[in-house]
């Protein structure tokens, strides 16, 4: 069954908010938008993650982060990786936009924008050290699946930009 | 039933492996660091891909059989891939060229996919069609540099593309396996992704100022099992290390 919403039972969300991304540590796994449901039953949490790429190598990680996380608060949990619905970018919140400028990486844009960074080489990517928009697409492949590499012409930073994904 | 869906998955995935390793021969061998992340990224997403499809490949036969024994541990005249994916990557413009002849293709079958009334192969198809819009992208913009940046890049990108050409049609045959599955409804009819192929692969071609082949002869052989001259050395170096130390992980 494909679960559009989110089915989080709040005991379990402060908990989980304490699991973050490896590879973007300042990213919380809820801020990303990864984690589908978490639900107790019978004292045993069933906790659905949904990758952000299909190879992202992170999410064997996650889902031992997460089931160490809840052990601590004392509970046992079964983690399932689930496919549908994919997950899309519009799915990180605003605190974890927030988070990723700070860390140097720039938010994705909408769908439309981000072709014309990457097809038609607009120059419409803040730089997170900056804030110049005079910045530049080097690779549409980055350091991680889900980023690509831009330079900014203004303060001359190397940074990464998070890809639309819809 | 049963055995046409277990064929019928890994001839879909077995594209995606085949692909993803020789891309991932270039991880530190790339032309420049850019195009080595790009090569890896991709190969990393089609991997990706693969680990689902073998997953639920695993399922489906049961007796043990696991994502890593279906990788792994198959022999030769088991791999169902079709023939472009297994060629070398004699140059930079082989590379791009044998990505780019297999994009086009892997968009236009996904994006049937996705109608699949299996649906874990819907589910699957509608998560790699993102990745791979991405690998579109990039081989068509490096197919037009390389044939619109100078003489020599004209010239390696044409014989690449002249080379590769061969292999092209079998894209569109389809195996018992298939056809049984186009006829449940679960599997995509690839004949009729034809005509879409070769238009948006000339469309690209001709804005590289890459000539057309006009060779009408083509090979195939991979989706029955029968490869080339290169897909033993290959399987040689992917399969070594699971023979080497049999049950290993990914």
């Amino acid at each position: 069954m494909v679960e559009e919403q989110q089915h989080i039972d709040e005991i379990l969300i402060p908990i989980l908010e304490q699991v973050s991304d490896p590879e973007i540590p300042v990213l919380s796994i809820m801020d990303m938008g990864v984690v589908r449901s978490a639900i107790i039953e019978n004292n045993l949490v069933k906790v659905k993650i949904t990758p952000t790429y299909s190879g992202c190598p992170a999410m064997d990680v996650i889902g031992d982060d997460i089931k160490a996380a809840l052990k601590k608060a004392g509970y046992e949990s079964e983690i399932e990786l689930i496919l549908a619905p994919a997950w899309t970018t519009d799915w990180i919140t605003p605190r974890g936009r927030k988070a990723l400028e700070a860390y140097g990486i720039a938010a994705p844009l909408e769908a439309e924008a981000d072709k014309d960074v990457l097809l038609h080489g607009k120059r419409i990517v803040k730089c997170p050290q900056c804030g110049s928009t005079n910045t530049r697409l080097v690779s549409q492949f980055g350091s991680t699946a889900c980023k690509a590499q831009f330079q900014c012409d203004d303060c001359h930073e190397p940074f990464d930009y998070f890809k639309c994904l819809k | 039933m049963k055995h046409n869906l277990y064929r019928y998955i890994l001839g879909i995935a077995d594209n995606s492996l085949i692909l993803g390793q020789r891309l991932g021969e270039l991880c530190g061998h790339g032309p420049n660091l850019e195009t080595d992340i790009a090569c890896t990224n991709m190969s990393l997403d089609l991997l990706g891909q693969v680990r689902s499809y073998y997953q639920y490949a695993a399922k489906i036969k049961g007796e043990g059989a696991s994502e890593d024994s279906i990788a792994f541990l198959r022999k030769e005249r088991e791999y169902y891939n079709v023939l472009l994916v297994e060629q070398p990557n004699t140059d930079f413009g082989y590379t791009m060229a044998r990505q780019f002849l297999f994009d086009v293709y892997h968009l236009l079958f996904l994006t049937e996919l996705q109608k699949s009334s299996d649906l874990t192969l819907s589910a699957i198809a509608t998560k790699s069609i993102k990745e791979v819009s991405y690998h579109q992208r990039f081989s068509s913009d490096w197919i037009k540099r390389l044939g619109d940046g100078t003489e020599e890049s004209n010239t390696r990108i044409q014989t690449a593309i002249n080379d590769l050409w061969t292999y092209t049609d079998e894209l569109f045959y389809l195996t018992d396996a298939d056809k049984a599955m186009v006829e449940e409804g679960i599997g995509v009819d690839v004949a009729t992704l034809k005509d879409a192929y070769y238009k948006t692969v000339s469309e690209v071609l001709e804005e590289a100022r890459i000539e057309i082949p006009e060779s009408k002869y083509f090979q195939k052989g991979g989706k029955q099992g029968i490869h080339t001259e290169h897909m033993g050395y290959l399987l040689a170096d992917m399969q070594y290390m699971q023979r080497a130390y049999p049950n290993m992980e990914w």
